[in-house]
């Protein structure tokens, strides 16, 4: 299978700190794959490095063929379609559910404001069609019948759901999910991991993961990159992973390696 | 130890309640609203201000209490009341002994005299903690009432009350629209007519009974109307609204209607001000620039004095002019500030408010904009060949760009751009990431409020038909904020409601003019505590429900059962 997404020699300094240092992932079209790593392994800066909020210190990010994506805007790397959830949920909480969704496809939507004013045939059809399909996208994460609560106001389950369905609204062909799970009880986890295998299968896009719960990434990650303190220190299918000493030997300590010896599949 | 804690919260609510009364007297505002009678002879604002406070005390207090017996509930109201007159007491007496009016000015013997019912200090003092008392037992019985006699009480209350307060604008118009006779009956003097009084607090309080008992059943009577009568009375009701809108001026008279242009022209720059702030979550403190900017050109085009350009414009080809430079200057002093959040943003906007007023007022431009002497002889706008002199005929100029600014307004809050600024709003970062333009979606905010602002400015300039530089110092641009947060920020019939309470209400009492930035810091200070939400809040568009299909899915049904 061909990489959609490619880092090489990917690194992010802080002054003095190396947050990332020469990272490099293929992440195959059409896959589920995971970054994983202890806390404060530099796993969510490398996200941002490839999502535009910070601009790598070095190295090529090729996504999609041959577009060099280092230093964009974020904007910019939306549109050319990398979308992505947060570890700290940041949804526009005073907005409903429907309203944070259809800011998600703002890429899509084409109308002129000056359109909006005198309310052109074109802007409301086009309004009309994306409020459809933010219902369609509502329902499909599993919230029907929420869509007119603020954001804010929503369980924190669902909150998670909403957004993905708001990544989902800009038509990503590549979905980043930072922890995804964080916060969920183990049947919310178990569920939302079932949720993210229906994505790919249904929905078609590739998806990559930064994950804490062991159980969630060994049970889905077709291909794992492990991180500590900025560098990869393996990468491999999750058996391999959970074989590899060097990876045990990060997370001793940090009481997740027990979670290593998991069976792989639910 | 309940008992004791009870009798140590009830000696602090009553000195809190003191506290407050006392600093009422002391900055003279008890004593200036005194001169504000309601009802002829009997109660003046004055004694509405200083018997708030033991009043909303006492009854929030019994409130507290719940389920006392009502005798304990009449002794703590009239414990918390009598505690609440030791302050003003203790004032009293020290105003006697000596002379503090050196250090007090507003501690006048006019006052002492007020706060004693002329009775001088000892038995005044008694007389004064015995009315505090019974205000404040007052409060605990009418808190201890079952509902539906409260809540007719403190309905007829506040009506009369309120109608009361505005008294002498109503008299006025009472008289010029129905004559001197009834004027005569419903007032004496500047205010209300004690047996008047009685008689509307009467007529309140039926409709109220009326409506407690009978109201749900009308209600759900509206409510099983068929689509189609639901429509008829929407519509009925808009014309209602479009009618009084419409002739306005007639009803207000001129003098009301000249209040009401003032506040038109907050509400249009409320409206662009709320777009900034409330819809894209951009604090400006210069918004008072672009009003500026607005007003000066309209000046500069269509003076007839010795700055005026002489080039033929009318109000009208100049309006155009006036709101498109407005607009420029938005975006102009919008690029600076684009990379800025919250506090920088709010200090720099400020920093540009004030430099666009120096150079109005500074020597460089003495030439064109007149310095510190302004721009005279601007003229009044005219429509077909009549000029619109009276402030009865400037309202439908406010009134055209009021409703223009609410149009545009509410057509962009619910557009792709609303949504954008409401992102931008909740999370730049965020919003950035769901591939949106920072820098354009700010902009169009900047330029759209300037854009209002200039509208308002431009018709301000003619409507005044001089304009001075002290015309657009800080204190504009902080009024429009406030009244948005008044109203409720990011709310478009906030706007309106805010407007109303902190443009309207103060020229309406003209006493409070002198205490206007109090009651505006007091008033922001309360809402941020109880209700900071505001007034009238945002109401989040419902998306999901398809309200229409529902209106448009019975006459189906009613088409197949007949």
């Amino acid at each position: 299978m061909e990489a959609i997404l490619s880092t090489r020699n990917v690194t992010k300094r802080f002054g003095g700190l190396i947050a990332v240092n020469s990272f490099e992932i293929d992440v195959k079209e059409n896959s589920i794959s995971s970054v994983i790593g202890p806390n404060g392994a530099g796993k969510t800066t490398f996200f941002n490095c490839i999502t535009g909020f910070y601009t790598p210190t070095e190295g090529e990010i090729i996504f999609d063929g041959n577009e060099h994506i280092e230093g964009l805007r974020p904007d910019q790397v939306t549109l050319k379609g990398i979308s992505r959830t947060y570890q700290n949920i940041r949804l526009f909480s005073n907005m409903t559910a429907i309203e944070n969704i259809l800011v998600g496809m703002h890429r899509h939507l084409k109308t002129h404001w000056i359109e909006s004013i005198y309310k052109s045939k074109r802007f409301i059809k086009e309004e009309e069609d994306a409020l459809e399909e933010a219902i369609r996208l509502l329902n499909f994460v599993g919230l029907k019948g929420l869509g007119d609560h603020s954001a804010r106001n929503l369980p924190y389950g669902a909150q998670r759901r909403l957004e993905i369905a708001r990544a989902l609204a800009s038509k990503p062909k590549l979905l980043l999910l930072d922890e995804p799970t964080a916060g969920m009880n183990p049947n919310e986890s178990i569920e939302l991991m079932h949720f993210i295998r229906q994505l790919r299968d249904e929905v078609g896009i590739t998806i990559l993961l930064i994950e804490h719960d062991m159980k969630v990434v060994m049970g889905i990650s077709e291909e794992i990159w492990v991180m500590d303190f900025g560098q990869k220190i393996a990468e491999g299918t999750p058996l391999e992973i959970q074989r590899n000493p060097k990876v045990i030997e990060a997370y001793l300590g940090s009481g997740a390696a027990s979670g290593l010896n998991l069976e792989q599949g639910e | 130890m309940k008992k004791s804690t009870t009798t140590k919260e009830i000696v602090n609510q009553g000195l809190l309640a003191g506290l407050i009364a006392l600093s009422l007297n002391v900055i003279g505002f008890i004593a200036l609203l005194g001169e504000r009678e309601l009802i002829t002879g009997w109660v003046s604002l004055g004694h509405v201000f200083l018997f708030a406070s033991p009043l909303a005390f006492a009854y929030l207090m019994s409130k507290k209490m719940g389920a006392e017996s009502k005798g304990k509930l009449l002794g703590v109201g009239f414990a918390i009341g009598a505690i609440a007159s030791l302050p003003s007491i203790i004032l009293i007496f020290i105003e006697s002994a000596t002379n503090i009016r050196q250090f007090l000015a507003n501690v006048s013997p006019a006052l002492v005299e007020m706060l004693t019912f002329g009775q001088g200090a000892v038995l005044g003092s008694i007389l004064l903690l015995i009315a505090f008392g019974l205000i404040g037992a007052f409060a605990a019985v009418i808190s201890a009432l079952s509902d539906h006699i409260r809540h007719p009480l403190i309905n007829a209350f506040a009506w009369t009350l309120g109608f009361a307060t505005f008294s002498e604008i109503l008299l006025i118009r009472v008289r010029d629209i129905f004559g001197r006779g009834l004027a005569k009956l419903i007032f004496s003097g500047k205010a209300l007519n004690p047996v008047f009084a009685i008689i509307f607090f009467a007529i309140v309080a039926a409709i109220t009974v009326f409506w407690d008992k009978r109201g749900a059943s009308i209600k759900e009577k509206m409510l099983n109307f068929t689509p189609v009568q639901n429509k008829q009375m929407a519509r009925g009701k808009s014309a209602l609204i479009a009618l009084a809108i419409l002739f306005l001026p007639l009803i207000l008279g001129s003098y009301l209607t000249e209040v009401t242009n003032n506040v038109g022209l907050y509400i249009l720059m409320g409206l662009g001000l709320n777009i900034v702030v409330g819809f894209a979550g951009l604090l400006d403190l210069g918004y008072v620039a672009f009003f500026a900017i607005g007003a000066y050109v309209m000046g500069v085009l269509t003076s007839e004095g010795a700055l005026g350009l002489d080039a033929g414009f009318t109000f009208w080809t100049a309006l155009p002019i006036s709101v498109i430079t407005a607009t420029l200057f938005g975006i102009v002093l919008g690029i600076p500030v684009l990379g800025m959040r919250g506090d920088y943003l709010a200090i720099v906007t400020l920093g540009f408010g004030e430099i666009i007023r120096i150079i109005a007022v500074s020597d460089l431009f003495k030439d064109t904009l007149g310095g510190a002497q302004g721009i005279l002889q601007i003229p009044k706008p005219s429509f077909f060949g009549t000029d619109l002199v009276q402030p009865g005929q400037l309202y439908y100029v406010v009134l055209a760009g009021v409703l223009l600014a609410l149009f545009i307004a509410t057509r962009l809050r619910d557009s792709r751009l609303g949504r954008q600024w409401m992102a931008m709003r909740e999370d730049e970062d965020v919003a950035e990431a769901m591939g949106m333009n920072l820098v354009n979606t700010k902009l169009m905010a900047f330029a759209t409020g300037a854009a209002f602002s200039g509208l308002a400015g431009a018709i301000f300039a003619s409507k005044l038909t001089s304009i001075f530089p002290h015309s657009f110092n800080l204190i504009i641009s902080i009024n429009v904020l406030s009244l948005i947060i008044v109203g409720g920020v990011g709310s478009i019939p906030g706007v309106f409601a805010g407007a109303l309470i902190l443009v309207g209400l103060p020229e309406l009492l003209r006493e409070f003019a002198e205490y206007r930035m109090l009651i505006y810091g007091t008033l922001l200070i309360v809402m941020m505590l109880f209700k900071p939400e505001g007034f009238l809040p945002d109401q989040r568009r419902k998306r999901e429900l398809h309200p229409d299909d529902e209106i448009e899915a019975p006459p189906q049904s009613v088409g197949a059962e007949s």
